[in-house]
């Protein structure tokens, strides 16, 4: 099978336009609905981001047109499917600036991306007495496949520690870089904190000393331009539904000169050459790490995502957010007894709080009541509430359809709970 | 503004306990104790029992939770003193119905002041706050070693 390449490509690039905000809202149906006779206010997306009609329309044509399984029909529509599928690759390894589609593995999402990573590269690397260095604020998808990788092979996980606002402590990080560091990974930003990790330095960093450098994009993605060639990166995995596209398709972008030296990860169809009961031989790359038949209409609908944010352009989107966050940051100080958790000098998209004697978990009921979709809990980062001594936090987080309304929306209901609790 | 469905769930006996717990304390001298976790909000709560003839004579917790669990926990306390463990578990059946909506009207002479906490009814997930003491009460008195967890 062979791709060439195709005008089907967006390549349309950051647009220097304004961003229409309120066009962008009509694309997105989920948008526009009423949750407890409230006009909906969405600032969840960092859980998982809503759809526009351009990714919806994507996956429900493909299915009703397009569909039958990838790489192995002679016939019309499978050669559609794989030409849709393999496009949708294309789509991705622009997205990321990567040089090869042969350095695009589509699975899952960002934890089955660090879990191959760690099942392949990590068992052939890692040995014992070595170390893997992550940091607090990981999610627990960086941080679990490591202690799993670390257990079977007598390994350390070495954690880098963060500063009272939420950074990085680099210090301390390039102390714990040592010559028995076999690889380092960690969130370009952090899902809990919105911390955006000077990722380029430490990469400068590892690579001084030959480590290669996993990147957890998955907060990354919906927010930020960017360029695995740039960022020089060895490893750098997205999830499709965090970039308003469908949940369970992502991607991991490997090095070529370390892919190819990657054993296979699961063995199944589509992974093979051939196989007998003597020897089996494994595809060429990417499809040495894709076996079975995979998410084909949500590769589709992601490679309709990466359209809609090209469209919009990535440069744009970030400095939209931006203003917004400020804005956002702003207003949230104005709320009394309001304790912002994450306060680094570069954030993106996350508004994550306590509230003085309020359980993070009464404040979403009552914004719920108020139709503001927020997240409470952990955020699946435990060593980061740990940190700064909560057990939870409310985290509002933002994407490219918010506006300034949803903060005020947010500020005036958080004026609601307090009523409730005084 | 409050509205009304939110009123229901945070009645003021409700705010006045997650503010004020009652036996908010360890026992000295208890004979049963009992780790809760629910690891979705992050709420912890250890349980102590001091029970003599199958009757519970004291009973203490500490922890940190939302109002809904800390509430929850510190009305439990309240209606288990006195109690054997036969009407404990008639308690708790009575409780469960009530916050899981299976009967729309609290028992009252079962309840008594725990019918308060019918408003959790219409908010699903909140359930398992509600419940977080009392199945930790249920792991105390069989004596489970493992910490009860609501997932």
């Amino acid at each position: 099978m062979t791709v060439s390449s195709n005008a089907e490509i967006s390549t349309s690039s950051a647009s220097k336009r304004d961003f229409d905000v309120d066009r962008v809202r009509g694309d997105f149906p989920g948008l526009h609905q009423t949750v407890h006779e409230k006009p909906l206010v969405f600032l969840d997306s960092a859980a998982s981001a809503q759809k526009p009609q351009q990714v919806i329309d994507a996956i429900s044509n493909f299915y009703a047109h397009d569909y039958a399984n990838i790489h192995r029909g002679v016939h019309e529509l499978s050669q559609r499917a794989t030409k849709a599928y393999e496009n949708a690759r294309l789509k991705i390894q622009r997205f990321l600036g990567a040089p090869s589609e042969r350095e695009i593995i589509l699975l899952r999402g960002t934890t089955e991306g660090i879990n191959l990573v760690a099942q392949t590269y990590g068992r052939a690397n890692v040995s014992e007495g070595d170390e893997v260095l992550i940091t607090t604020m990981e999610h627990h998808s960086n941080i679990v496949p490591w202690q799993m990788l670390c257990e079977e092979k007598g390994a350390r996980l070495m954690v880098g520690p963060i500063n009272d606002r939420g950074e990085l402590d680099m210090d301390a990080f390039e102390e714990l870089i040592g010559a028995r560091t076999k690889l380092v990974a960690l969130g370009h930003v952090s899902n809990a904190l919105g911390t955006v990790n000077p990722v380029k330095e430490i990469i400068e960093l590892a690579h001084a000393r030959d480590i290669p450098v996993l990147l957890d994009g998955a907060q990354a993605a919906p927010h930020v331009s960017l360029d695995v060639v740039d960022l020089d990166c060895d490893f750098y995995t997205i999830s499709g539904h965090k970039m308003f596209g469908p949940s369970g398709i992502g991607a991991l972008y490997v090095r070529e000169s370390i892919l190819e030296k990657m054993p296979p990860y699961q063995g199944g169809g589509d992974m093979i050459s051939s196989v007998s009961f003597e020897k089996t031989t494994y595809n060429r790359l990417p499809f040495r790490f894709e076996a079975g038949t995979p998410n084909i209409a949500g590769a589709v609908g992601l490679g309709a995502a990466i359209d809609y944010l090209n469209n919009l352009g990535m440069e744009s989107i970030a400095a939209y957010e931006e203003e917004l966050l400020d804005y956002g940051t702003e207003a949230l100080r104005t709320v009394p007894g309001l304790r912002m958790i994450g306060e680094a000098s570069h954030k993106a998209s996350v508004l994550s709080f306590v509230l003085e004697g309020i359980h993070p978990h009464d404040i979403g009921t009552i914004l719920d009541q108020e139709g503001i979709a927020v997240r409470t809990g952990h955020h699946c980062a435990q060593p980061v509430m740990d940190r700064f001594g909560v057990a939870a936090t409310a985290r509002a987080s933002l994407a490219l359809y918010n506006m300034r309304a949803d903060i005020d929306r947010l500020v005036e209901a958080l004026e609601t709970v307090r009523k409730v609790f005084s | 503004m409050p509205t009304d469905a939110m009123r229901e769930l945070y009645q003021e006996v409700i705010l006045d306990h997650s503010k004020s717990p009652k036996n908010f304390k360890e026992l000295d001298d208890a004979s049963h104790q009992s780790q809760g976790h629910n690891p979705l909000c992050g709420d912890r709560l250890t349980l102590y029992l001091a029970v003599a003839d199958g009757v519970i004579q004291d009973v203490g917790f500490k922890g940190a939770g939302c109002a809904i669990s800390t509430a929850s926990a510190s009305m439990m306390t309240e209606a288990l003193k006195g109690k054997s463990e036969a009407e404990v578990d008639a308690i708790f059946g009575a409780f469960h119905n009530l916050v899981t909506g299976k009967v729309a009207e609290a028992d009252d002479d079962v309840l008594g002041k725990l019918a308060v906490f019918g408003g959790v009814r219409d908010y699903p997930v909140r359930v398992k706050c509600a419940t977080l003491a009392w199945h930790t009460l249920r792991a105390a008195l069989k004596k489970t070693e493992e910490a009860v967890s609501t997932e």
